[in-house]
């Protein structure tokens, strides 16, 4: 009896978020820009308002189920990045856990050394992240005026650009840390740094940063590995996974961060991360998302997954392209990491073992390769229905239970690439995400000859992917 | 940099074809990192060359079983061009078998029990390799499972749908093995079918008693190293044998090279790959139960690291290719045991990975690999 009324208010809540997702989208495709501003307040003002509302016993968001909230918008960020690597770009790639686990370990520290009167990690992670964009830049000039420059050489060149930003940013970040130490004052004397409105501002700079630096990184590694075909692409990642696992083991041994306590896991990570910034987060990466997919440099990724042959004699720089839509991925995966650390509290190179960095690719296969709504109905979906409600119910089942949960994962996976390759939604769009960006208008001769689909204005998303889609089968 | 500048343009317009420009950048770094770890290793050779020794030796174990599963994943990947993932799970499956065999059901005990009369030493060689032809017989019938029901209806599809479901074999093996009663989650010491005895060599090769420590300074090796090493050639030359001089190893071949014509040749496609699979798989399951009394614990993802690397031993050498596996495996063994000895033990992981990463980008074939022959 009770387990039916744990099963019925799980379908209501399952029900009701993934109704929540799709108004979302639908107000956020609304023209004038009034709409979608009312549209966000709102939704982001229902969640918030449930989350102290109560009928009797009943009560729709308790505290496991706002963990749940947290864990499925941090898993929506890194499907949609994954999305767009995989699915929109079709580079097979398993760094993306790596990316969030740096993501989450580097906004963490900053704003661990930052509670515990240290302005050093924000300094050097922010002069760090920034003269490595800077020295990017410079080396990217300097090559382009050369054509054909090998990539291993290409490589060397960043590599040692982007190590010579860390290093100033480290001789220069100290001493300015050392000079802000007596603003922070004492334990008994607080000086002005130490007032909690300073963490708030911390927070959300630590985890943009977290993503930057999350994207430097995923640029010098992608760099050489994008030019490796598809498998191997996937294996080296897969070992870029398994590398950055191991130096979260040794974080405190060989990597100097003895606050990281290697393997026995980061404790004592304030817990900033509150619905508005979780939200305020998705939002920004939705967007962020879908307007680098709907832009013609969007399209140029979506056409070097149909056909890299046909993208370069179009004039497409395929190699940038998967360059940039890997690094703008890892980018959202690295927020997604900075937000699931201040949520949880804890982390421990375990979370990012690359075991579990098939959770993302399991939700953007369901969701749908190429649909961005399906990845993030599924990530809502997945959180909620697997970690949530089967794993309450298995275990008020038996005890031995909740280890089948990964023996249903590896056969679901099987089962939908044998049944439907292209995911469960396919590429179909809603809302938001099928709105064009550019009101365009066509004229009506043209559309005629052409047939159904295009003659809508705006046109749907799903031309952009459609005549070449055909074209393959 | 501009005066360099000039020089390229003036023997670029004098007609004379150079190489892509800055090239010599990165040979450079890559030469400049080569003779750093020479330097490195070589001085701390130098400095105590018996350690260095040990350190070879079981580098050498671990590669001459890399090869035992390298040579699975190289000849899938030259017929079907998949990354068989569940390869490593195979091993696991062997590894796990020749467990049940010896510690429930004594299987290595039948020929004392069956024979009294015969010599004990016999019989422990009898019982052994009844374990190891068991292993090898059960990690047959799996894989070739997995393949008629998991591989062969996506044997058109892209490449990358077989390579999701390679991935979910795997996991689906370690997992469903995690449960409860199956093998259980837990780490399970291992009973060898034979007892290993160390040699210890100063001044001539002594026994080690058992319970006791070698003495410093002094290299100690097994009786499971020689008969890893002896089986890891064995298996070698007979692999050689058989696609070389076998009608099923031409077939192998022609069906790598191009399978619509091999079909056309009258050659059943099919059934080569599933003997790829299957003689692959026996080798894994042989390396599986070597591994066990060698690393004496077993559990069910015992498979993943050993397999991964196995697969970077595969391409290091040139994937497609035998000796190339063989040669690999060797490099990968003595990376690690470098690094286990001389960085810190988590870091070999690290290592081998860097390893595929540059050989992939010197020399994407591999060492023995020949160029490549469709454009995938």
């Amino acid at each position: 009896m009770e387990q039916l009324g744990y099963l019925l208010s799980s379908t209501v809540k399952i029900l009701g978020l993934i109704a929540w997702i799709f108004g979302l989208l639908w107000g956020l495709g609304r023209k004038p820009l009034w709409q979608k501003l009312l549209t966000i307040v709102a939704a982001f003002a229902v969640i918030q308002a449930l989350f102290g509302f109560k009928i009797g016993s009943f009560q729709f968001f308790s505290a496991f189920d706002q963990g749940l909230l947290f864990q499925a918008v941090t898993m929506a960020m890194v499907a949609l990045g994954l999305n767009l690597i995989y699915g929109f770009n079709g580079q097979f790639s398993l760094a993306q856990w790596g990316f969030y686990g740096l993501g989450a370990y580097c906004s963490a520290d900053v704003t661990y050394r930052w509670s515990n009167g240290d302005a050093g990690g924000l300094i050097v992670v922010g002069l760090g992240v920034i003269l490595a964009g800077v020295a990017i830049g410079l080396v990217r000039m300097f090559l382009n005026r050369k054509r054909g420059v090998p990539v291993l050489s290409a490589f060397t060149f960043y590599l040692f650009g982007i190590l010579a930003a860390v290093f100033i940013a480290v001789q220069v970040g100290k001493p300015l840390a050392t000079a802000c130490l007596p603003l922070f004052g004492t334990v008994d004397a607080p000086g002005p740094l130490s007032a909690p409105i300073f963490l708030q501002i911390v927070f959300p700079l630590s985890v943009i940063f977290a993503g930057a630096f999350a994207a430097e990184v995923s640029f010098l590694f992608g760099l050489p590995v994008l030019s490796l075909g598809s498998d191997y692409f996937g294996i080296a990642t897969l070992g870029f996974s398994i590398v950055v696992q191991t130096l979260m083991v040794n974080s405190d041994t060989i990597l100097p961060f003895p606050e990281m306590k290697g393997g026995r896991g980061m404790i004592g990570i304030t817990k900033l991360t509150t619905w508005f910034w979780a939200f305020a987060f998705l939002i920004f990466v939705i967007m962020l998302i879908r307007n680098f997919v709907r832009s013609s440099t969007g399209r140029a990724t979506l056409a070097v997954r149909e056909d890299e042959i046909a993208a370069r004699a179009m004039g497409i720089d395929v190699a940038s392209s998967k360059l940039l839509a890997f690094v703008l991925g890892s980018f959202v995966a690295g927020i997604g990491g900075g937000i699931y650390a201040h949520y949880i509290g804890f982390l421990s190179p375990n979370t990012f073992s690359f075991i579990k960095g098939f959770d993302p690719l399991i939700i953007v296969v369901f969701g749908g390769l190429g649909s961005l709504t399906g990845t993030v109905a599924a990530a809502f979906g997945w959180i909620f229905f697997l970690e949530g409600f089967l794993r309450v119910l298995l275990g008020q089942l038996g005890t031995d239970a909740p280890s089948w949960r990964f023996v249903l994962y590896p056969i679901t996976l099987l089962l939908l690439m044998l049944l439907r390759p292209k995911g469960l939604l396919g590429t179909t769009e809603w809302g938001f995400f099928q709105a064009s960006i550019v009101k365009r208008k066509i004229a009506a001769p043209l559309d005629k000859g052409k047939g159904e689909g295009v003659a809508a204005t705006p046109p749907p998303p799903s031309e952009v992917g459609k005549p070449t889609t055909g074209n393959k089968h | 940099m501009p005066g360099r500048n000039k020089v390229t343009k003036k023997t670029l317009s004098a007609g004379q074809r150079r190489g892509p420009p800055l090239a010599w950048v990165g040979w450079s770094f890559l030469i400049l990192l080569a003779v750093v770890t020479v330097l490195y290793v070589g001085l701390k050779a130098v400095a105590n060359p018996i350690l260095f020794l040990q350190n070879l030796l079981d580098g050498l174990k671990l590669g001459f079983v890399y090869a035992l599963i390298a040579l699975g994943y190289t000849m899938v990947y030259g017929i079907v061009k998949l990354i068989n993932f569940a390869h490593g799970d195979v091993f696991m499956v062997g590894a796990f078998t020749s467990y049940y065999a010896v510690s429930r059901f004594n299987l290595h005990m039948w020929p004392a029990a069956a024979f009294p009369s015969i010599s004990p030493n016999l019989a422990v060689v009898l019982g052994s390799l009844t374990v190891i032809l068991l292993s090898m017989a059960v990690c047959v019938i799996l894989a070739v499972t997995i393949e008629r029901v998991a591989y062969k209806p996506l044997r058109d599809a892209p490449r990358i749908a077989a390579l999701i479901t390679a991935i979910g074999v795997s996991f689906f093996l370690e997992f469903f093995g995690a449960l409860p009663f199956v093998f259980s989650a837990r780490f399970i010491p291992y009973k060898a079918p034979f007892s290993t005895h160390a040699w210890y060599i100063k001044d001539g090769i002594h026994p080690i008693i058992s319970g006791q420590a070698s003495p410093d300074n002094t290299i100690s090796f097994s009786n499971i190293f020689l008969i890893i090493a002896a089986a890891s050639i064995l298996v070698q030359v007979l692999l050689q044998y058989i696609v070389k001089r076998t009608k099923i190893g031409i077939a192998m071949r022609a069906a790598s090279y191009d399978k619509p014509t091999a079909r056309l040749m009258g050659i059943n496609v099919d059934r080569v790959i599933s003997f790829t699979f299957a003689i692959g798989a026996a080798f894994a399951g042989l390396g599986g139960v070597l591994y066990a009394i060698a690393y004496s614990s077993i559990y069910t993802q015992l498979g993943v690291l050993p397999g991964l690397k196995a697969f970077v031993a595969a391409v290091l050498g040139g994937i497609g290719s035998i000796p190339g596996a063989f040669v690999g495996a060797l490099i990968m063994g003595q990376a690690e045991a470098m690094t286990m000895g001389y960085i810190s033990t988590p870091m070999r992981d690290a290592v081998a990975f860097s390893i595929l990463i540059i050989v992939l980008l010197v020399k994407p074939t591999g060492l023995f690999g020949e160029p490549a022959q469709e454009k995938a």
